[in-house]
């Protein structure tokens, strides 16, 4: 802010080095592959020579039925793979987030640190991690059904059509609720002690404090986890890789974006790769974030109230 | 007053369900972590239980040992996310000094323009970046993932180092301006230890993704000698899916460096986050 009032000097060459190193690099190994990626979703190779199709490969991919039954199973998968994140893994975060932030709580430490443990950890370890435990091979979880007495409820989950996506959502679900519970937990911080008070002065606690007082002040926050939940979902893959591999199985019911994404562009087993194809599964992928992003900047955020202190 | 906030009902029901979450949250890497130290009988006995003398048992990781070159891919790992690190570091610190610092036409369009990275994903453009790294020959090299991660980790960087460094005060920099200190000294002298404490949170956030990833690794870099410790893991319990003494210590050894890196530095970590609450 101060530069201004120094009034002008003549070319600051200090600011073009200050950006340089990192706007390169940003420009040439980010924005031009993204630009040239969806570029190329509107050519095709043909005999290895790319000539622009227009829409064509977007056609092939929402109504060419070899292509578009993947791409909508896809995309519907998706949408359940998010849908189940802002139902279990959001509120669970507010939960934990707003235990965590009573003052009087002993062990604040230990539970914050623990929770977040699974967060640091990578989708290899996850996916295997958790394909090993629910695995009826090893009986893991067969095992701690039955201590509870329901060892009737006990199905191989990763290997049934209906339950492996739900499963593995959950598992990634399990996976990141420390991220929603962290941020939730330093916006709850935030809250002046004097706003609390003036509300247990009038009489509101407990949980009518929790709705009333500290939710609506914490709904940016929550705006926030939301977006960042829907672009991580959007731009999964790993998960589902490491536990399921690249067909996304058991009859591709647990095929996201990400899987499909890269079995078009790599090729899997039979199937050759194709670069156009991929792109053109990419650049899909980045309307619907970028639709997804806008929709929350626009529509959202601008509509939450944010309360200065 | 504060009986409601302290009402023992009410904090015991909290440790309950904080209590139970945490079992849930540990449940897994616990059970991984013991069973890799028994041996296979006991490991499909009793997989609940701690090893004993009669089940202790480290084949499995003799097995990897032995079969994985765990060493070189830790190795590959370590280079790759230290020197991307740095590198998103010191560019995002610099363009966000730029930033934050100067007024010059574009100022607030190139803040956008830095942005658009932190919402929009960097494997998207995977396809072209591929091309890229193709025909500049780079295909197999860690500098590729360098450069890639490098891209990835800047505008989130940027981002956070700006909104820190409009707090440093003007009073501090203007007065190194006035005993003679170039821009790039009033940057490295002054500036940057102020926001030491913001590069941290910064370093740790940028860090587990590139650490953890397997999607450029698989695809840019999946030649033996560049797999880093991800991939490897990946490949290497791909292949050894019913030697389970193997592809538990192999899950164990990818999450014990992690695990006691973050339990050095969570605490760090958990001021980071909370940096901005508590003022």
């Amino acid at each position: 802010m101060s530069a201004g009032r120094r009034g002008k000097k003549p070319v600051r060459w200090h600011i073009a080095v200050f950006l340089a190193p990192a706007v390169l690099v940003y420009t040439a190994v980010m924005i031009l592959p993204l630009f040239s990626t969806l570029q190329l979703s509107l050519y095709t190779a043909v005999d290895n020579v790319q000539t622009f199709v227009g829409l064509a490969n977007f056609e092939t991919l929402f109504g060419d039925p070899r292509w578009s039954e993947s791409f909508w199973n896809a995309l519907g998968n998706n949408f359940w793979f998010f849908f189940i994140h802002m139902l279990v893994q959001n509120p669970i975060g507010v939960l934990l987030a707003a235990l965590l932030s009573s003052p009087s709580l002993r062990l604040k430490a230990f539970y914050r640190t623990a929770i977040f443990i699974p967060t640091i950890l990578s989708f290899v370890i996850v996916g295997f991690a958790w394909k090993l435990i629910l695995s009826p091979i090893w009986g893991v979880a067969p095992g701690i059904l039955d201590a509870v007495g329901l060892k009737s409820l006990y199905q191989p989950w990763l290997g049934k059509e209906a339950y492996a996506l739900t499963t593995l959502s959950l598992v990634s679900v399990w996976q990141f609720v420390g991220i929603p519970m962290m941020l939730i937990y330093a916006a709850l911080l935030t809250i002046p002690d004097e706003i609390i008070e003036a509300a247990e002065c009038d009489g509101i606690t407990g949980m009518s404090q929790f709705w009333k007082i500290k939710l609506p002040l914490i709904l940016p926050s929550i705006g926030i986890v939301s977006i960042l939940t829907f672009v991580g979902n959007f731009n999964a893959f790993d998960l589902i890789y490491t536990s399921q591999g690249a067909l996304a199985g058991p009859d591709y019911s647990t095929d996201i974006l990400g899987t499909f994404l890269y079995r078009t562009f790599f090729g899997f087993q039979l199937q050759l790769g194709d670069p156009n194809m991929g792109a053109a599964i990419a650049s899909a992928m980045f309307l619907i974030i970028l639709a997804g992003v806008s929709i929350y900047l626009f529509g959202i955020q601008t509509r939450l109230r944010r309360y200065q202190f | 007053m504060n009986a409601a906030r302290h009402s023992p009902a009410r904090s015991i029901a909290a440790h309950a369900i904080l209590a139970t979450y945490t079992v849930i949250a540990l449940f897994p890497v616990i059970v991984i972590l013991i069973n890799s130290f028994k041996t296979r009988k006991a490991i499909f006995g009793k997989p609940l239980e701690l090893p004993s003398a009669e089940t202790f048992s480290m084949i499995g990781y003799q097995t990897v040992l032995e079969q994985g070159d765990f060493f070189l891919y830790f190795q590959n790992s370590l280079i790759v996310t230290v020197v991307s690190l740095a590198l998103v570091l010191l560019f995002g610190a610099m363009a966000a000094f730029a930033l934050a610092e100067y007024r010059f036409k574009g100022n607030r369009l190139m803040g956008l323009y830095l942005a658009l990275g932190i919402m929009i994903p960097i494997r998207l453009g995977t396809v072209a970046i591929l091309q890229l790294m193709v025909a500049s020959g780079l295909v197999n090299t860690l500098t590729a993932l360098i450069l890639v991660y490098t891209a990835q980790g800047l505008p989130l960087c940027i981002f956070i180092l700006s909104e820190f460094m409009q707090t440093v005060s003007d009073d501090l920099k203007n007065a190194g301006r006035i005993d003679g200190l170039s821009e790039y000294r009033i940057f490295f002298r002054l500036v940057l230890p102020l926001v030491r404490p913001a590069m941290a949170t910064v370093a740790v956030f940028t860090m587990i993704p590139i650490w953890n990833d397997l999607w450029f690794p698989l695809i840019l870099a999946p030649a033996e000698e560049t797999k880093t410790i991800t991939l490897g893991a990946q490949v290497f319990i791909g292949q050894f899916v019913t030697n389970w003494n193997a592809v538990l210590s192999a899950l164990s050894l990818s999450i014990l460096p992690v695990l006691v890196l973050y339990l050095i530095f969570s605490r760090q970590l958990i001021r980071g986050i909370t940096a901005g609450a508590v003022k």
